[in-house]
């Protein structure tokens, strides 16, 4: 498949390790960027990033503000801050109020995001304790964004692919092997 | 269900506020300016975004109502604890010496910062010399400043923050609790003065040697991100510190020239000498 221009992956608890594993598994010239929204402890600011970086083939920062978007890196969305896609290839953040506890906001990323992409975007959602991200990759659905959801058997925690599956019509429901070969598989 | 904004309808509803009231929003980053916009249609059941921008053309009260809902005012006691440390250990003992320490909160909001700050130089034995400006757009949140009444249930996420910032005693040494309110210590408020102010427009004459604007100009692009840089490098003393949020960098900016980087991790600038 082609025609793609970005890849946001949404999860919560349990996520951790399935991250790892899509970031060891890309190449290092991925084509696109990755915008990882993923929940975190508020109040642990660093540590993270460099956890998921030990294994990631692509370089992964936590983005500042009107950072530029460059394709073969993974954004990952900061600590006590939304993320959004701006328009002009550009990452914005925000403070705004929490949605559905969160923020970081699964579904402010994907919403933003598919704002931008429209179908060229590739959204994922893996385990995860809450509903965030239904909205956001429904939104995305709508506006003809590729859509994954991880296979809620194979979830440690399902209620978020769950949540996902029953708001919109995932393109694909993959195990995590199959996320990776799928992610590694699209051309720009 | 949600409306869909476009693009176009958004730059329609910002032209119909420039004419009418002078105020330019077209340089307001678009993500969290759309996303504003969604909740005003959804809290104040408008069927459109066409029917938002004639109330708001022709209803100035309504006007002055969206201003405030359409600005960002969340914010926390020592948030980022880190950053207030840096400015306990780094900047007050480059300032302490000072006859007088000038002191502008340019976007307080709710007040939270302002706090902060006061507990910080109490602490510090520097209060009595301090003297603290406060500004916001919007007055409504200033009048929550002033009166230092806040949720308690938000004094917990406070209190944790005042600890990791290791502070001398508890954050409740500087606030009363009465059911479900906190009473701030209005001593704290002694040297600050409280002035409606826009950022964007408003032309400051004073001098300071400490601005906080922490995540402010996440809500700009950069022309008008690089423009506030400015003005603020125009109102600092030499050697004055600029803070921003932990995720912003002055660094895209032209007018970042005027400034050498204080602590890159605490985004602490130095108005260069």
């Amino acid at each position: 498949m082609n025609n793609f221009k970005a890849v946001v992956i949404g999860g919560s608890a349990g996520s951790f390790p399935l991250v790892v594993k899509i970031l060891s598994s890309l190449p290092k010239d991925y084509p696109f960027p990755v915008f990882l929204a993923l929940h975190r402890l508020k109040h642990i600011r660093n540590g993270f990033v460099e956890a998921l970086s030990i294994k990631s083939n692509i370089p992964v920062i936590e983005p500042h503000d009107k950072q530029q978007i460059k394709p073969g890196i993974a954004y990952l969305a900061p600590s006590n801050y939304h993320m959004y896609v701006e328009l002009g290839n550009t990452i914005a953040l925000s403070t705004e109020e929490m949605v559905k506890y969160s923020r970081p906001s699964i579904d402010l990323t994907f919403d933003t995001a598919s704002y931008v992409y429209k179908d060229k975007m590739v959204g994922v959602i893996v385990s995860g304790a809450n509903t965030d991200g239904a909205d956001g990759i429904r939104k995305s659905k709508e506006r003809g964004a590729y859509t994954i959801a991880q296979n809620p058997d194979e979830a440690t925690i399902k209620t978020m692919p769950d949540a996902a599956i029953k708001a919109a019509q995932m393109d694909h429901i993959l195990t995590i092997d199959e996320i990776c070969k799928f992610l590694v598989s699209i051309k720009p | 269900m949600e409306i869909e904004i476009d693009i176009k309808e958004i730059r329609t509803l910002v032209t119909a506020i420039k004419t009418n009231y002078g105020f330019d929003f077209g340089e307001y980053a678009l993500s969290s300016f759309k996303r504003r916009l969604s909740r005003i249609l959804e809290v104040y059941k408008f069927e459109n975004m066409q029917k938002l921008t004639d109330r708001v053309a022709t209803d100035k009260p309504f006007y002055e109502l969206f201003l405030k809902e359409v600005t960002v005012n969340t914010t926390e006691m020592f948030r980022d604890p880190s950053f207030w440390k840096k400015m306990k250990e780094s900047v007050f003992p480059l300032v302490k010496d000072f006859p007088v320490i000038r002191i502008w909160h340019s976007a307080c909001s709710s007040g939270e910062e302002v706090y902060s700050m006061a507990i910080a130089l109490k602490e510090a034995g520097l209060y009595d010399k301090a003297r603290i400006f406060a500004s916001d757009i919007n007055e409504d949140v200033i009048a929550k400043a002033l009166e230092g009444k806040y949720p308690a249930r938000n004094m917990e996420l406070n209190g944790f923050n005042y600890e990791k910032y290791e502070g001398p005693k508890k954050l409740n040494n500087y606030f009363k609790t009465n059911g479900d309110y906190a009473y701030m210590d209005l001593d704290l408020l002694k040297n600050v003065t409280f002035k409606k102010f826009d950022l964007v427009q408003g032309d400051q004459f004073q001098r300071f040697d400490i601005i906080l604007c922490r995540n402010v100009l996440i809500y700009f692009n950069l022309p008008l991100q690089d423009q506030v840089i400015a003005k603020f490098a125009k109102c600092m003393s030499l050697g004055g510190f600029l803070a921003v949020g932990s995720k912003e960098t002055i660094a895209w900016c032209k007018s970042a020239e005027n400034f050498s980087t204080f602590s890159l991790e605490e985004k602490i600038y130095q108005k260069k000498i």
